[in-house]
């Protein structure tokens, strides 16, 4: 089964790399956007016996750094 | 009694043989150099080195894997029992990691990689490693790192004020660190990280010899302890 983990930086942290895509977007000629925050997925191939504890468990303590991290975890359809 | 002290080398250090060469110089004993892999720490020592560098190639986050390999459970315990832990630049990424300083380091505010001397202020001249310095002195060290943005929440920045913690500050814009904060302490005061690198400035040839004192402030302390 597949698993996406989504991390994402916490509100009020700086993300310059969210700022220099927003420089880049508008650079493009694309005007109307607002902000921009980056981000990763970490797509995971995990047995169906994984549980939601143990993908829990590897999300806070090693996908993402809670100090300045969230993440989000979805399961995909087989 | 010579100075046991070990640098512990991950898979992408590029500064143990400097720190290593440092504490060797300036303690008159060679550091044990131990690989990330093995699971145990020599026995006795007195100081333990997280070198700078690019460790696992930063994948992930910058000192992540790394604080999750091997060596690095001995690390932690052995810090809790109170032996000095000195984590320069990637090293100080990897205490962050590991948990045993708060905050983390976060892309530099400029987005560019900063690599130059920089003017430094030692911040608590109390400490184990920063009793050679003079209170509130300014000291210049380099600094070379993408990630040396210092982030933690206002509570925690307040609190490492109030209780001493932050070692050295920034005395010019770095890299966009809350509170212009280059360097902290845990709460026992025998962690120390820091963006800066001190074993880079210890002989007049390489341009100063401002970060000699950290290293002899805890030689000193071991001495008198």
């Amino acid at each position: 089964m597949k698993v996406r983990v989504y991390v994402s930086l916490k509100n009020g942290v700086l993300d310059p790399q969210g700022r220099a895509i927003h420089h880049a977007i508008e650079g493009l000629g694309i005007n109307g956007v607002r902000d921009v925050r980056a981000g990763k997925m970490i797509e995971l191939d995990v047995d169906d016996s994984v549980s939601d504890t143990a993908l829990e468990e590897m999300a806070s303590k090693l996908l993402a750094n809670m100090v300045i991290e969230n993440y989000r975890i979805e399961r995909l359809a087989a | 009694m010579s100075f046991r002290s070990a640098v512990i080398t991950f898979p992408g250090s590029n500064c143990d043989r400097d720190m290593a060469d440092a504490l060797e110089k300036i303690a008159g004993a060679a550091p044990f150099r131990v690989w990330h892999g093995d699971a145990d720490l020599p026995d006795g020592l007195d100081f333990i080195a997280l070198p700078g560098g690019f460790s696992y190639g930063d994948y992930l986050r910058s000192g992540a894997m790394a604080a999750r390999s091997p060596i690095m459970q001995a690390v932690v315990a052995a810090a809790n029992r109170g032996v000095p832990v000195l984590g320069v630049c990637n090293g100080f990424q990897v205490l962050t990691e590991s948990g045993l300083l708060p905050g983390a380091l976060l892309r530099n505010a400029g987005m560019n990689f900063v690599c130059r001397n920089v003017r430094l202020s030692v911040a608590n001249n109390q400490s184990l490693f920063t009793s050679g310095y003079d209170a509130g002195a300014e000291i210049v060290i380099p600094v070379a790192h993408h990630d040396g943005n210092y982030f933690a929440d206002d509570a925690a920045l307040d609190r490492l004020e109030g209780e001493g913690r932050v070692a050295f500050r920034y005395a010019e814009a770095v890299n966009g660190s809350a509170r212009q904060i280059a360097g902290v302490l845990n709460a026992a005061g025998n962690v120390l990280g820091m963006m800066p690198h001190p074993e880079r400035m210890i002989e007049p040839e390489q341009g100063g010899t401002d970060g000699r004192a950290l290293f002899e402030s805890a030689i000193t302390a071991l001495a008198a302890g």
